[in-house]
């Protein structure tokens, strides 16, 4: 049965961290916490996350949890879960909460490792589009033109320029037996598909957009209504690939405001109109694929 | 009782030391000269007769980090690399030994790139030497065999906890054949019975644990003391398990970190690691059959490093020389900078000199080794480090 507002637990299992206020990560950990239970062992990388929360002796994660090397989170994932099986703990999760710049950046390798592996594992992904526990730089999935501390927005740079890796693809590519992406804005949505990637039996990928109030330069209380308008402007989507098929979760007829998303947001600031049209006619682009090839 | 013959190489004697060691989980990158280890480990469990989980990693850095979740979780584990993969686990070499992951890795001693060179000599492990592990230097095809033994059964004592790096030297030691004599199952199960570990995830759903923790300035401290005691037990332990492994099978290895061989009389010891102390004892019997007074110190422990065991054997020398397969640029070999700090220590000062030479598996021949007895016996080099048997500079051409 799926979870919904109703049946969700109210046990919380991640609380005492240091994460700032209207953190979207944290809620991504503690949403995740709530369908995997305690029977699961979490994996965190550097990143914020693993920051706030592993600082001894005040320890805050109510399920065991152990962090790893940056680059590893999917091998270290590998590792418990073969370990777990020999012990005979077949009916444990293992799961790991790796940042964006810990996905598509420098972890890519062990991901990729752990999906060819197909070992019985569950990477989630918060993406809050950079390098935030360092102090806000530019990673693989930091959108074009966002000002960062290593992206500066002057008469020279005008911010980041590449697009975000399309890491959904990227892993859907390896033929995972089930990915998804997911926002934070539309928590039921995601509590689906980590019901859905805990029942997986091989590899599964879950790609949450998770905004940041610090990095992102916005009020803590609207990071909800970040992750909403993020979906419903079609700068990010909802979307799964299972058996070898994709499937969007939502195709809304009519995208709202690009503009009045990022304007909501400090790292965008420096943007002109020709910027916002750039936004767009990537995002057009990408509907446009995405319409095509994943819609039946 | 004593085990079956085998003839085995090196790599060989690993593999079936390993399957004998029954790892719940090994996880191994292929690199020249380890492979044959992890070919064999493959096939023993294709073929049934060890029912490890054999994990296929993209990369050494993988290959140990898988391990270090497969250990946080109590199960026993096993890898093996060489040369530029032990350079890229660098990273989880320490976090597995800050972590007290008792994982046990076989290391091929091979060259580093650049040159490339697929051929041995000790700097790849040597320059490992903070990463925290524990590291063993072997000499031949049954030590090699039997270490993996004693590593399983030091790592995982509760007063070491701590990584064991096994080390053979590459080609001359994994891939020579000798005669084995292995150990019989009951005794390989006696000698190392798998316990669960106290420092891992226990399975325990009501007594959930956060592992592999940060340590401010608060606290970081006291881990690494505690790290550094455990290592210096270790150094007791590495003897009570040669004592041990010896009552059960009639063999020992010097006590288990040094093995001094006729060192008790010697004008001149020569000090060496790995293979290399099979050729040195050859010439230490025609030496003495000669009337001259050498003798040999194999260091089997480089970390934890004996003192006592090291400045003991050499304390009646007037000079010895560290012959060694490695270089610091800009100083000396390492381990003529640790062997010189024990006998300063120690207020012994014979007089010593450094024989740099095997890098990139240039051969290291008998007389090399006369070579150095001579010059230690009549006098000795001016300069403190000394390179065999070099050819020359090279000449770039330069010029125009
Ligand atoms: C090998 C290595 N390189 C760099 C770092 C420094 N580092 C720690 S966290 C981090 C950024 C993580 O970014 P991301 O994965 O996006 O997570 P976030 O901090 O945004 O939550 C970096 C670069 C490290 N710990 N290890
Ligand atoms: S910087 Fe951003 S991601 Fe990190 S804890 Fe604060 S809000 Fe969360
Ligand atoms: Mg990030």
């Amino acid at each position: 049965m799926a979870m919904n507002a109703k049946t969700i637990p109210n046990e919380e299992m991640f609380y005492g961290h240091k994460a700032c206020g209207g953190c979207g990560g944290s809620l991504t950990v503690r949403l995740a916490m709530k369908v995997l239970g305690k029977k699961s062992i979490g994996v965190y990388p550097p990143n914020c996350m693993s920051t706030v929360g592993f600082i001894y002796p005040h320890m805050c994660y109510f399920g065991n949890a152990t962090t790893a090397p940056f680059a590893a989170s999917g091998a270290v994932m590998s590792g418990l879960r073969a370990g777990a099986d020999a012990l005979g703990h077949e009916d444990w999760h293992v799961y790991c909460m790796a940042g964006d710049g810990g996905t598509a950046d420098i972890g890519i390798q062990a991901l990729s490792g752990a999906i060819d592996r197909n070992d019985r594992v569950i990477y989630i992904c918060y993406d809050n589009e950079a390098y935030m526990n360092t102090g806000i730089q530019k990673s693989g999935l930091t959108p074009t033109g966002t000002r960062t501390t290593n992206t500066p927005a002057g008469s020279n740079i005008h911010g980041a320029i590449q697009p975000k890796k399309r890491i959904f693809e990227i892993v859907a590519a390896h033929g995972i037996p089930y990915a998804a992406t997911a926002s934070v804005g539309y928590p039921e949505d995601y509590l689906r598909k980590l019901e859905k990637a805990a029942a997986c039996p091989g590899t599964s990928f879950i790609h949450v957009l998770a905004p940041c109030p610090t990095g992102w330069q916005a009020p803590s209380e609207i990071t909800i209504e970040l992750a909403k308008e993020a979906v419903d402007t079609g700068m990010w989507f909802l979307a799964e690939y299972e058996n070898g098929q994709y499937h969007l979760n939502k195709n809304p007829k009519e995208f709202a405001s690009i503009e009045a998303y990022l304007k909501k947001q400090g790292r965008f600031s420096h943007m002109v109109q020709a910027d916002f049209d750039e936004l767009a006619a990537q995002r057009d682009e990408q509907w446009g694929r995405m319409r095509a090839e994943w819609c039946d | 009782m004593s085990g079956e013959k085998q003839f085995i190489s090196g790599d060989e004697a690993v593999a079936l030391a390993v399957k004998q060691a029954k790892p719940h989980v090994i996880a191994a990158y292929p690199i020249t000269p380890q492979t044959i280890v992890v070919e064999r480990l493959a096939d023993y469990v294709e073929e049934g007769e060890l029912e490890s989980k054999y994990m296929y990693v993209e990369s050494e850095h993988s290959a140990l980090s898988a391990l270090f979740g497969a250990s946080g979780v109590g199960a026993r584990t096993f890898t093996a690399t060489s040369s530029q993969g032990l350079l890229y686990m660098a990273e989880c070499l320490h976090f597995t030994s800050g972590g007290r992951y008792p994982i046990v890795m076989m290391n091929a001693n091979r060259s580093l790139a650049l040159p490339w060179s697929i051929f041995g000599d000790q700097r790849d492990s040597l320059s490992q030497r903070d990463a925290g592990w524990i590291q063993l230097y072997v000499e031949n095809v049954q030590e090699a065999y039997d270490s993996i033994f004693h590593a399983y059964r030091i790592a995982e004592d509760p007063r070491v906890m701590t990584p064991v790096m096994v080390n053979l030297d590459g080609f001359i030691l994994t891939h020579t054949y000798e005669l084995l004599e292995t150990l019989p199952q009951e005794q390989a199960d006696a000698f190392i019975p798998y316990a669960d570990y106290a420092n891992c995830i226990k399975f325990d759903e009501e007594n959930p644990m956060n592992i592999a923790i940060t340590g401010g300035p608060l606290l970081n401290m006291e881990f690494r003391f505690q790290q550094q005691r455990a290592m210096n037990d270790a150094l007791k332990v590495i003897e009570e398990t040669d004592k041990a492994f010896g009552e059960l099978t009639g063999r020992t290895y010097g006590g288990g970190l040094v093995e001094a061989y006729r060192c008790e009389d010697a004008e001149v010891v020569l000090l060496s690691l790995g293979s290399l102390c099979g050729t040195i004892h050859v010439v230490v019997d025609e030496y003495r059959k000669a009337g001259k007074k050498v003798g040999l110190l194999k260091l089997r422990s480089f970390r934890p490093f004996p003192v006592d065991k090291v400045a003991e054997a050499l304390s009646g020398a007037r000079a010895v020389g560290v012959v060694e397969k490695d270089i610091s640029f800009g100083y000396e070999g390492a381990v003529y900078s640790e062997v010189n700090s024990a006998l300063i220590k120690k207020g012994l000062c014979p007089l010593t000199r450094n024989y740099v030479g095997g890098l990139g598996g240039r051969n290291f021949s008998k007389e090399d080794i006369c070579g150095m007895f001579d010059d230690l016996l009549e006098g000795a080099p001016a300069d403190s480090v000394q390179f065999v048997n070099l050819r020359g500079d090279i000449d770039y051409g330069n010029e125009c």
